[in-house]
């Protein structure tokens, strides 16, 4: 049943599946095993970079698009829930007609970006989601009196969902189960069945269609398969899971402005974690997902120390500086596409297949 | 070649453009300030286009971090001229232009050396490969914009323009200021050459071809290669310059220049055709005439006009204006 | 520089080619110094598709050789393999004596071999006068082009002097054909090889094609030719080599395959 349930897409490697299983356990007990804000924080974004990540991935891994515009239907989400919140008032009406407001909107967008993707080559493709993501992060913070222009918006969320509501009066287990908690397992729940569906779309028979337009768009449209419907369609539901994932952003940030959402970091982000993960593996991007959040939040605590100590050189203690963590992303990044092309995921499966041998 | 083979559609564009804008602008002096504007805003992007539009073409090489070298270009710059004060600070034009004449080669210089590791370093091992190409130079921009914010730090520095090349002059009615004309005059300068060299050079004719076809240049004897190489490094180094002429225009630089500029060079190669000179031109004017026509008329939609114009341009000829032959 | 990732996944590559039938070859024996260029057992993968299944092919000095068989063959690959276009995956390619498996392209062309591809390889967007400048490696303007040379090639070919400022790519297929062999001689060369030059050609243009190898034979260049169009072998080669299922199954003389029409039947079911 548990084979059923991950669409039969097995680990294929023993590590790999002790940490899958590991990271399950410490997502879903993380308020209690990680006592404190910020590790909650942590949690949080992992549900959220996941359910991102993997939706990147189906578009990238899985079909072959590139495509920069997939931040642009992360903000989308979460400005939805922002938008509605903010002008409906914090009910859950409010919040159910921010997420599908936002969900249609991507619907449309994402069609029509995916239809023009077809008419145009995939480098001149990639260049202008680039420039579209870019256009609309200015257009995000210029529409101030609908968007919170630069400064982007705070808003309330329903009742059950705020810091200040307890659900029980004492502490279970030593943590209180408050607003902050229960949004937690709302994100993980969401996160959870997300992740579970997108395992069942690319474990079927459309997914397996979406790999053979991937290795040979020519030989695929030979044999019958209309790549034009294919390629839209996952294009549309590659971006409608992006925005469910900025919907779970908002909700948890409380907040949504053009950077929170809309950066180019965050797309760099995205490419790390699915480069480093394993393109084409949906546990490539949870497996890196949390690596990745859990390093930079606490590896930029590292690098202070370690910027501290070399004090005494000026350069170096400059190149280590907890502000300069993008370098070492670049670099970690780019050291990842030579030597890891296929990514952690990939590096395990294939270890493990040797073994075997 | 003879005119009649040249296809004179596209270079309509521009007057069309110029002259379709001419009834919103109000009063004739507006619209010639603004063009004089755009013209030397896309005389400056030309000349970073111009070196990447090549090395797309050439080696189908699709270097997503080339903003690297214009910001590189644009922060060099102001050190060179923060060291001359009492250059720029005077009031004689050739005294002035003794001082960024030097900016402008050191930048060039710097920006050309980087370019030569970056094409060693970073594109070489990933030939062939696209969705690399594109991951590893991004990273490569990243890299190169944390390591100046390290170098020059990561808030934005000032780079006033020296003193005779400030103001403007008077055409007419029109004020028309005395930078944007030296860009104009720069910018048709670096176009003049390059033509110059591809068509009256071999090492240009090798160029054009290897554009068409890498594998038949090869057959021929030539280590096309090495002619990549050279066409990367200048490319870099003209986005040096590039990026001095662009840090002067605004008259301040910050370390995230490459990426913003970035956009735009991608709108004019895509508007111009992978591997067109002249199309890389006409992007560029295009390009930049629209962002000061709206910038003046709708500010809120400046960059998405650019993108609008780029689609229309790209369901009109879907590989560009110029596109070129073989690919 | 071509990059063929090896494609797994979905499509499996095509069967492998039944074994050829009954023929055997039968060599012509040659002493070493007169095989200008020799292939020894070469075998070239394209991707997951093994297309040469081991070759042996010998070039002689000085003579034509024509190299014939039914499309897929791999005749083309075997041209392509020599140039260094692509790889061979096994055994020897010899020009001269020295081993040029492992060379780049542009080292091979070095060695005086002057290629032309079946799509011609012209450059469309340059005048003729630029292709052929770019084919003349020792001149670096046009003036410096040999000047006698070209009086020649324009003898043999008068659309490349007629349309010599014009575009290539206004040329009609066969003038563009024209275009193609006059660049591979624009500068002696030790060694042509050429892919199907009569194709499209009009047959008044056949002859012109015809004289301008024979001529070049006369001046003691080697020639390795594709062809489909009999009847152009027939005039012009000295040796022949027929290919099928990516070997050679047959090499000896031409004459001596034109006199034997059995052997023509079941090499290329027809008769020269």
């Amino acid at each position: 049943m548990l084979k059923r349930l991950i669409s039969n897409d097995l680990p294929r490697s023993r590590v790999l599946a002790v940490l899958l299983v590991a990271l399950l356990v410490a997502l879903a007990f993380a308020p209690f095993i990680f006592p404190g804000v910020k590790a909650l924080n942590v949690a949080a974004k992992v549900l959220i970079f996941l359910v991102l990540v993997a939706s990147f991935d189906l578009l990238l891994g899985y079909t072959g698009i590139v495509s920069f515009a997939h931040t642009m239907f992360f903000g989308i989400g979460a400005y939805g829930v922002a938008i509605a919140s903010n002008h409906l008032g914090p009910t859950w009406g409010a919040l159910a007609v921010g997420v599908l407001g936002a969900l249609g909107l991507t619907l449309a967008l994402s069609l029509a970006v995916g239809l023009f993707s077809l008419r145009v080559r995939a480098i001149f493709f990639a260049m202008i989601t680039l420039a579209v993501a870019s256009a609309f992060q200015t257009l995000a913070s210029q529409l101030s009196e609908v968007t919170g222009g630069e400064d982007g918006l705070s808003f309330k969320l329903p009742p059950v969902l705020s810091p200040s509501f307890e659900l029980f009066e004492n502490p279970v287990l030593g943590v209180m189960v408050d607003g902050k908690l229960i949004s937690y397992y709302l994100l993980f729940a969401v996160a959870l069945c997300l992740l579970l569906a997108l395992l069942r779309i690319v474990n079927s028979p459309f997914g397996r269609v979406l790999q053979a337009i991937r290795e040979n768009e020519f030989r695929a449209e030979a044999i019958g398969y209309r790549v034009v419907v294919y390629r839209t369609l996952s294009s549309v539901m590659s971006a409608l899971f992006a925005c469910l994932a900025g919907a779970m952003l908002a909700v948890w940030l409380r907040y949504n402005g053009p950077d929170t959402s809309l950066s180019f970091e965050i797309m760099m982000d995205v490419l790390l974690i699915v480069v480093m993960g394993g393109m084409g593996t949906v546990y490539g991007a949870a497996i890196g997902s949390a690596l990745f959040l859990v390093a930079q939040s606490y590896l930029q605590d590292l690098l202070r120390l370690a910027s501290e100590a070399t004090a005494a050189v000026p350069t170096l203690s400059a190149l280590l500086s907890p502000d300069r963590w993008l370098l070492w992303l670049g670099v970690l990044f780019v050291l990842s596409v030579y030597y890891f092309p296929t990514g952690i995921v990939g590096r395990l499966r294939v270890a493990a297949a040797l073994r075997k041998r | 070649m003879s005119l009649r083979d040249i296809d004179l559609k596209p270079l309509l564009l521009v007057p069309a453009l110029a002259l379709a804008v001419l009834p919103f602008m109000g009063s004739p002096s507006t619209w010639l300030t603004l063009t004089v504007a755009g013209l030397a805003m896309g005389m400056i992007i030309f000349i970073i286009a111009s070196g990447l539009t090549l090395v797309f073409g050439l080696m189908d090489v699709l270097n997503f971090g080339h903003g690297v070298f214009i910001a590189l270009g644009a922060f060099v710059a102001t050190s060179v001229l923060g060291s001359m004060g009492d250059w720029t600070g005077s009031d004689e034009l050739w005294r002035n232009l003794v001082a960024v004449l030097p900016a402008m080669l050191v930048a060039m210089a710097v920006a050309g050396a980087v370019g030569l590791a970056f094409e060693r370093f970073i594109v070489r091992p990933v030939y062939g490969q696209h969705l690399k190409q594109i991951l590893i130079t991004m990273g490569g921009m990243i890299i190169g914009e944390e390591l100046i914010k390290v170098i020059w730090g990561p808030q934005q520095i000032a780079l006033p323009l020296p003193e005779a090349l400030r103001g403007g002059i008077y055409l007419g009615d029109a004020a028309v200021e005395k930078y944007r004309l030296l860009a104009v005059v720069v910018g048709a300068l670096v176009f003049a050459v390059q033509v110059w060299v591809l068509s009256r050079t071999k090492i240009g004719l090798l160029i054009r071809a290897g554009v068409q076809d890498r594998e038949m240049v090869e057959s021929l004897g030539y280590r096309i290669r090495r002619v990549f190489v050279g066409v990367f490094v200048v490319g870099s180094a003209l986005a040096g310059l590039g990026g001095v002429m662009w840090g002067l225009y605004q008259q301040n630089v910050v370390p995230q220049m490459g990426a913003q500029v970035n956009v735009l060079i991608f709108i004019v190669i895509i508007i111009g055709g992978l591997g067109s000179t002249g199309g890389a031109l006409i992007g560029a004017l295009l390009v930049g005439l629209m962002a000061n026509y709206t910038g003046f008329l709708a500010p809120k939609v400046a960059l998405f006009s650019n993108i609008a114009l780029m689609v229309a341009i790209l369901l009109w000829r879907p590989q560009g204006v110029y596109p070129v032959a073989n690919r | 520089m071509s990059h063929y990732h090896s494609k797994t996944g979905l499509f499996a590559p095509p069967p492998a080619p039944a074994q050829v039938a009954s023929v055997k070859p039968a060599r012509a024996p040659l002493p070493d110094a007169d095989a200008l260029l020799r292939l020894e057992g070469v075998h070239t993968h394209i991707g997951a598709y093994h297309i040469l299944h081991g070759v042996d092919l010998v070039v002689p000095r000085g003579q034509l050789t024509m190299l014939l068989g039914r499309n897929g063959a791999g005749k083309t690959t075997t041209l392509r393999t020599i140039m260094g276009l692509w790889q061979a995956s096994q055994g020897k390619v010899v020009f001269d004596g020295q081993d040029i498996t492992r060379l780049h392209t542009p080292h091979i062309a070095h060695l005086n071999i002057a290629y032309v591809p079946e799509n011609m390889g012209i450059f469309a967007d340059l005048t003729v006068k630029e292709n052929m400048l770019l084919a003349a490696r020792h001149a670096k303007r046009a003036s410096q082009m040999d000047e006698a040379r070209l009086q020649w090639i324009f003898k043999l070919f008068p659309a490349v002097e007629k349309f010599w400022n014009h575009p290539a790519g206004k040329l009609s297929g066969g003038q563009k054909q024209m275009l193609a062999v006059s660049r591979a001689i624009v500068e002696p060369r030790d060694l042509l090889i050429i892919d199907e030059p009569s194709k499209g050609l009009a047959p008044v243009m056949i002859n012109n094609m015809i004289d301008a190898f024979q001529q070049l034979k006369a001046s003691g260049v080697t020639i390795l030719l594709v062809e489909q169009n009999i009847h152009f072998a027939k005039r012009l080669g000295d040796q022949v080599a027929v290919m099928d299922n990516g070997q050679v199954v047959h090499a000896g003389s031409m004459q001596a395959l034109a006199d034997d029409e059995a052997l023509q039947q079941s090499l290329l079911g027809l008769a020269l």
